[in-house]
């Protein structure tokens, strides 16, 4: 033998010489014995373990205000000021630069410091109660300015996209770590038992940037990744048996399956299997409800005119709807990614024409949601989420028609429900816009609010990875217990 | 330790009556009962209770006490100490665990971090000791320790049962700690569970049948471990290794972010597969890996090796400001650096002090100097062309074929020269241009020149439809042999010139030189540009029809422009008057010269190059031979490598690890609590960083690489947190036989083959993974290693395992990334709607790691089953169970692919249902079928049989076949049989 040292080597002989004589010769036994005991401690049956579903609904820290989430991200960065915020200041100092007290230690994608002004030629009025500010972009939005609560001191860390996008799914600009819809899964569950917990729907010409680092578990396990849903029949990868594997089929199919692998279990006793098991049966429940799930044509047709819906035509509209039947059905964390809102200026990204047209895509079917959510009485422990990666800034970009650059230092969301507070206007920008001047507040802080109306301690929702507790908030984060009833 | 300084006086009488009871039990229990193991027993406590505030960090530091270091414990706070070795009683820490008053008690009452009772006891139990601190077990040098000696058990009968399956040494430390716990090793794995164990966990792929009857052949002692050697011999085992040093290298095919395009770092994959397949030693595979550019004269394997840390992230996305990417790189090489070779959370120290182990922000940013002065900055460069020996063929003979060209070239030069006559000869010297001195310049149609300080003239007055200059000069040289013209813009000019036309264009229909009566002739016009149709040889021509004129249309037009004009030899006499004459004509009309100056030139002819078909030959040979090899040598690829500035960045201390804030200047060094580095001129490199973590002196280096292979031979390293050896960590299970692999790997030069070999052929990898009464009792967790452990195969093997039992695998070793089948819409959900031209003929069916990987939006498959993403480091893979995994399996097109090619096979080798049946389990579970498993998929295939035949179209889909409707049915009979088996759990599980 080669792997031992001569003198470990003579060690072990001798050890194992004086192991055999002495066993043998107190017991009495020969050979076959041995053979007999091993045959019977291999044939051994072991009782069958419970079933564990990592997706078992769970208890978080404390009572709960809400118990799913719908995040409508508007991927790009929508314009604050634009449909928002009126600047008058901004009006009358148009064209000019922005005073170099208002621009120290900010830093932007691609400005270069020199960019005057640009007014908003929208025009804005407020409304409700609440007496929000709308642009004349947003008519939809004048029906739920009551049911929302506006946040305008949002901050970021990062101002490329692709970084920017990555920090409010997950709390830190690399890609690598557990997504908001991640931590929350893995934190309660799911309570849809045909249908995943965790779903990512998109509309728009292309994919968010950074693609599924986005709704990535990180080093969650994959369980609590989401699954992005594609629209149509099929929404879900390998959903489809193939041609000619009716249900019946598919049935027997899943029978024989899940006997051999009882058999298996039952010779073995590894609760793996007892689990595989429990896997095939949902995603054979799955291959039902999914399909049922995208069946738009079910909804009536107000609720159809409501959200501006068309069965079989895929829009943000369908979005929104599917993300309340998934509510509906007991999912957790529904993500809407709607592109693009990079208005920078230019022949296809400009405000003139391609902000009005966004905006359209998206106001009818946004407030229908909140409408929808409560009339059903879904909207008290739904949090709704509307927001991008940033805003954009209140100088404009020199290209051939008018666009905002990035912007992190205050810009705009909305939250509805799940135990915000309705109709309140929180946070307020300076008279340019480039910075909060009240009630500033982070990424990481809407994260731990979000977290802590779901019943968790944010600081607690932690995971051990590499000898560290890593959290959604990493070291960050307040409860903004303003805006929370 | 306090939030509130209190009198020690009240401290002291702060202690009850029944805390001294306790405290007197504990001490009897614990003191008496069993030596306190600091490391073991201590240490976790004070690291998970104290050092969040009382630990490393001082930024974060309470009451400025430490109880990390005995020095901080044992320091005296102001007439009291927290330990007090020398009076364990007057020890202020034991009071405060044990204070019933909030403000005492710590860990602070309203903390989330809880002692428990034992824990305390513990505590006050190792102070009664004197409060003893030790090194942690891992930063300890490594040792060989003695087998156990288990003479002294003897008269246990577990213990006998345990060494009468002693294979080797491993098995003599595994055995002792299951004797003491009461237990004994499990029985041996079934020789057909064994044999499909060492080939997943050593290839990830099945025995084929041909290795099956090999191994059931051989009934000789020994016949283990001759498989197993064949195994270790099999050139796919770099591929199951390589793959798990990949996770690690977070080796992927495209930059990651937003615009995620690919990048050609395959070359790296494959150097890794091969290393590991030649076994070659891991303290080299270190070396190359982390500074191989710093070898003395590497090889182009060196370089390519040192891909490892240029696989992090490249940032392309517009905007981006490069310093803080190539920052964020730098920070993953460091943290990755630590996890992989430390097994350290060093990236804790990036922004602070590491709150549990000992390493300081100060030496983080040493370890940051490291790699701080490479070249590339959120870029692909450098990179380096790879080349084969048969492309390095390919290229010596290109390059013979250029030098061969280039010499027929040169030779016809110098034959050509020496047949000129001896006044033309090359004569080596520079072609000097004299630019004249105009002595008079008139137009026939009445235009004006001024006269410019560079020796230019500027046309003004009339532009006539048709024009000729006359200028003239008294020649600089004595024997005119070339005239150049210039022809440049001026702000006076149609859109600056250089032509008089309102475009700035000119034809010049002809120009003349003479000298006295002599007019020489013409032998060769040249022009740095010529429009279309208006060759510059067109204005020596003789035809005045024809002209020289400059493109104005497109491109670059209104610039200066230059032709030159050989002539024959023209001598003038000093002071005689030269003369160029310059002919527009009138159509087109006024396209005369704008702005112009000429230079005349004595150089032979010879050096200015006179028209020689031969040459011009010669010349386009040449060329193509340039071409041919320039664009093969494009098709090679080119890796990403590893290479430093020749100036080496300053490194500071990022505050808050925030690269915009810079603190104090540091220099690359180890951290100061394991063995120091030798000091270095001018600086300690990269080189001198791999040789510190492969030294024999290095605690943690081994240790770490030994316990991530046990942990993906067992399921769970003997030091569970595989991925943190530091204070956080749970310590080994087994801490001689980590130390004694350890040892072993560095005693045999680091040979990865010799410690799987060792591991492989214990008895304690051997043992069957059922499970078993008294180890789920004693050993729920198996913490102990009383049995293997099923263990689902990673998703690469997943992928590898059908193409085996469908036999439509591919062999093939390295090589581009390819594109397996993959569901359309997957980059719907990226920004980049990349195509996936999926991959015809073999390369379709090549294993799971050669499977492009696109961070942004990686092969659906591959994450079902738990690929990381490879943004950073991964050191162990998480495993999931879920439903979208068996969507997966029984509905992906490359899945059935694989079901339906089963099927064929098992149709094609066998006649009887029996037998199929039983080849399908060969193939798929290296094992015969159980009779009742026989018989129940037997029913299944008759059921399957009789329906497809009454449903004949139903089974054209399915078998994607032709035939009759007994063919068809048994063809879509098979393939279901085979989708069946393909979804079973133990087919995707290693036993």
């Amino acid at each position: 033998m080669i792997m031992a040292n001569n003198h470990e080597q003579i060690q072990l002989d001798s050890l194992r010489e004086t192991t055999r004589r002495q066993f043998f010769g107190r017991c009495g036994v020969g050979v076959g014995g041995m053979a007999l005991t091993s045959l019977l401690a291999g044939d051994q049956a072991q009782a069958t373990p419970a079933v564990t579903n990592p997706m078992a609904p769970r208890s978080p820290h404390y009572k709960p205000k809400a118990k799913a989430v719908i995040f409508m991200f508007m991927a790009g960065g929508p314009s604050q000021l634009d449909l928002f915020n009126d600047k008058p200041m901004l009006r009358k100092h148009h064209g000019q630069l922005p005073p170099q007290s208002y621009l120290d230690g900010k830093r932007f994608a691609f400005l270069k410091g020199t960019e005057p002004l640009l007014a908003s030629p929208r025009r804005f009025s407020r409304y409700g109660e609440c007496g929000q500010e709308l642009s004349d972009l947003l008519p939809y939005h004048r029906r739920i300015v009551d049911e929302v609560c506006w946040l305008h001191g949002m901050k970021t860390d990062v101002f490329n996209h692709g970084p920017a996008k990555i920090f409010v799914n997950t709390g830190s600009p690399q890609p690598g770590r557990p997504s908001m819809g991640s931590w929350v899964t893995y934190g309660l569950g799911s309570e849809a038992s045909d249908l995943p917990g965790f779903v990512v729907l998109q509309s728009g010409p292309r994919g968010p940037r950074a693609g599924s680092s986005l709704w990535s578990s990180g080093f969650l396990p994959t369980t609590y990744q989401g699954v992005p849903f594609r629209s149509g029949p099929e929404p879900i990868l390998n959903l489809k048996s193939p041609a000619g594997m009716t249900r019946e089929r598919e049935r027997r199919f899943v029978d024989i399956v899940s006997e051999l692998n009882q058999l298996r279990l039952d010779q073995v006793g590894d609760e793996e299997i007892a689990t595989r098991i429990a896997a095939y049966e949902m995603a054979y429940e799955m291959q039902s409800s999914a399909p049922e799930l995208m069946e738009l044509a079910q909804e009536s047709q107000d609720t159809l005119d409501l959200y501006g819906a068309t069965p079989g035509t895929p829009s943000y509209a369908n979005n929104c709807l599917l993300a309340r039947r998934l509510v509906e059905r007991g999912a957790r964390f529904i993500q809407l990614y709607h592109t693009s809102w990079d208005h920078h200026g230019g022949p296809s990204e400009n405000l003139e024409n391609h902000l009005p047209a966004i905006c359209k895509e998206i106001d009818q079917a946004s407030a229908a949601l909140v409408i929808d959510l409560k009339q059903r009485g879904l909207l008290d422990d739904t949090i709704v989420i509307w927001g991008g990666e940033f805003g954009r800034t209140p100088m404009g970009e020199v290209r051939q028609t008018t666009g905002r650059d990035h912007h992190i230092d205050a810009y705009s969301m909305w939250v509805a429900g799940g135990g915000f507070k309705p109709g309140l206007v929180h946070g307020k920008t300076d008279e340019l816009g480039l910075g909060a001047v009240e009630n500033a507040k982070h990424v990481h802080d809407l994260q731990a609010t979000i977290l802590h109306l779901l019943g968790f301690n944010h600081e607690r929702l932690t995971f051990r990875f590499q000898g560290r507790d890593f959290r959604l908030t990493d070291i960050h984060g307040k409860i903004m217990h303003d805006v929370i009833g | 330790m306090s939030r509130q300084h209190l009198p020690t006086t009240r401290l002291v009488t702060g202690v009850s009556l029944l805390s001294i009871c306790c405290w007197m039990i504990a001490t009897d229990l614990m003191g008496q009962g069993r030596e306190i193991d600091f490391a073991r027993d201590i240490r976790p406590l004070l690291s998970n209770a104290c050092f969040k505030c009382h630990g490393p960090d001082e930024e974060g530091r309470e009451a400025d006490l430490r109880l990390d270091t005995p020095e901080g414990a044992y320091a005296d706070l102001g007439g009291y100490q927290a330990i007090n070795p020398d009076d364990p009683a007057a020890s202020v820490l034991d009071k405060r665990i044990t204070s019933s008053i909030a403000d005492e008690r710590m860990p602070p009452p309203d903390s989330d971090i809880k002692l428990a009772p034992a824990e305390i006891d513990l505590l006050r139990a190792w102070i009664t000791q004197g409060g003893k601190y030790d090194q942690h077990w891992s930063f300890r040098p490594i040792a060989r320790p003695a087998l156990p000696n288990h003479k002294l058990a003897l008269h246990n009968e577990l213990a006998l049962r345990n060494e009468l399956a002693l294979r080797n040494p491993i098995d003599a430390f595994v055995a002792k700690r299951l004797a003491d716990a009461g237990m004994t090793l499990a029985d041996e794995a079934a020789r057909e569970t064994l044999i499909r164990r060492v080939y997943l966990d050593l290839l990830g792929l099945p025995p084929s049948l041909d290795d099956l009857a090999q191994f059931s052949s051989d009934q000789l002692p020994g016949a283990y471990q001759r498989m197993v050697e064949r195994v270790l011999a099999n050139p796919h085992y770099g591929e199951r290794w390589g793959r798990h040093w990949l996770d690690q290298a977070r080796y992927a095919d495209t930059n990651g972010y937003t615009v995620d395009s690919e990048r050609s770092m395959w070359p790296y994959r494959d150097w890794v597969i091969q290393a590991i397949n030649a076994d070659l030693p891991f303290d080299q595979f270190t070396i190359e890996q982390l500074a191989g550019d710093l070898l003395p004269e590497p090889t182009q394997d060196q370089l390519v090796a040192t891909g490892f840390h240029r696989n992090t992230l490249i940032n392309q996305e517009g905007g981006t400001d490069k310093e803080q990417f190539r920052n964020e790189s730098v920070v993953d090489r460091v943290n990755t650096t630590g996890a992989v070779w430390l097994g350290l959370t060093v990236g804790c120290a990036q922004c602070h002090t590491h709150k549990f182990d000992p390493l300081t922000q100060h030496e983080y940013y040493q370890l940051f100097a490291f790699f701080n002065g490479s070249q590339d900055a959120n870029s692909v460069a450098p990179t380096l062309t790879v080349t084969t020996e048969s492309n390095q063929r390919r290229l010596a003979a290109l390059d013979k074929q250029i030098a061969s060209a280039k010499a027929s070239l040169a030779q016809h030069e110098k034959d050509l020269n020496e047949k000129a006559p001896a006044a033309e000869r090359d004569d080596g010297r520079p072609v000097v241009w004299k630019v004249v001195e105009v002595t008079s310049a008139e137009s026939t149609a009445g235009a004006t020149f001024e006269r410019l300080s560079d020796g230019s003239l500027v046309a003004g007055g009339t532009n006539g439809d048709s024009d000729t200059y006359s200028i003239s000069f008294t020649s600089p040289v004595e024997r005119i042999t070339a005239v150049r013209l210039e022809t440049l813009t001026h702000p006076s000019l149609p859109l600056g010139g250089p032509g008089r036309a309102g475009n700035g264009n000119f034809v010049l229909n002809q120009i003349e030189l003479q000298a006295g009566d002599v007019k020489p002739t013409w032998l060769h016009a040249t022009a740095d540009h010529s429009q279309k149709d208006y060759d510059v040889a067109k204005a020596i021509d003789g035809d005045a029809k024809t002209g020289w004129a400059i493109n104005v249309a497109s491109g670059n037009p209104n610039v200066n422009r230059t032709a030159k004009l050989v002539s024959s030899p023209l001598a003038t006499k000093s002071n005689a008057l030269t003369k160029v004459r310059l002919v527009f004509g009138a159509s087109p009309a006024k396209y005369n010269i704008g702005r112009l100056r000429l230079a005349v030139t004595d150089a032979p002819h010879m050096k200015l190059g006179l028209p020689d078909a031969q040459r011009t030959k010669l010349a386009a040979s040449l060329k193509r031979a340039q071409d041919e090899r320039n664009k093969y040598a494009k098709g090679l690829p080119a890796t990403m490598i590893m290479r430093d500035l020749d100036n080496s960045r300053e490194t500071n201390l990022l505050i808050r690890g925030d690269f915009l804030r810079k603190g104090d200047i540091v220099v690359a060094d180890a951290p100061a609590f394991l063995p120091t580095m030798p000091e270095a001129e001018p600086a300690r490199t990269r080189l001198d960083l791999a040789k510190w973590l492969v030294s024999n002196e290095h605690p943690l280096t081994a240790r770490v690489t030994i316990n991530r292979v046990w942990g993906r031979l067992f399921g769970k390293g003997l030091v569970e947190t595989e991925n943190d050896f530091g204070l956080q960590g749970t310590p080994p299970t087994h801490p001689e036989l980590l130390d004694w692999l350890s040892h072993e790997l560095i005693a045999t030069g680091w040979s990865m083959k010799h410690l799987h070999r060792l591991i492989v052929t214990s008895a304690a990898y051997r043992q069957s993974s059922h499970q078993r009464e008294d180890s789920q009792r004693l050993d729920p967790l198996n913490k102990f290693i009383s049995r293997q452990t099923r263990l689902r195969v990673d998703a690469e093997v997943v992928r590898d395992l059908a193409l085996a039992a469908s036999g439509l695998r591919d062999g093939r070793i390295g090589g581009k990334s390819v594109y397996p089948p993959q569901p359309s819409g997957v980059y719907a959900f990226t920004q980049r709607n990349a195509a996936w031209p999926t991959s015809k003929g073999a390369d379709r069916f090549r294993r799971g790691l050669y499977t492009f990987f696109m961070r942004s939006a990686p092969y659906p498959m591959l994450t079902t089953f738990d690929t990381p993403r490879f943004n950073t480091t991964c050191t162990q893979r998480v495993r999931s169970n879920t439903p979208l995994q068996s969507l997966t399996l029984a509905n992906d097109e490359a899945m059935l692919e694989n079901a339906g090619a089963l099927g064929r096979r098992l149709m094609l080798a066998a006649e009887a249902d029996e037998d199929r049946v039983s080849l399908a389990y060969q193939l798929c579970f290296a094992r015969a079928p159980r009779q009742y498993e026989a018989d129940r998929l037997l029913g299944f295939v008759h059921e399957q049989r009789a329906d497809f035949l009454a449903s004949a179209a139903d089974a054209k889909s399915i078998s994607a076949a032709d035939g009759n409707d007994e063919q068809l049915a048994e063809s879509a009979t098979w393939t279901i049989v085979a989708r069946v088996l393909l979804n079973l759990d133990e087919f995707i599980t290693r036993e």
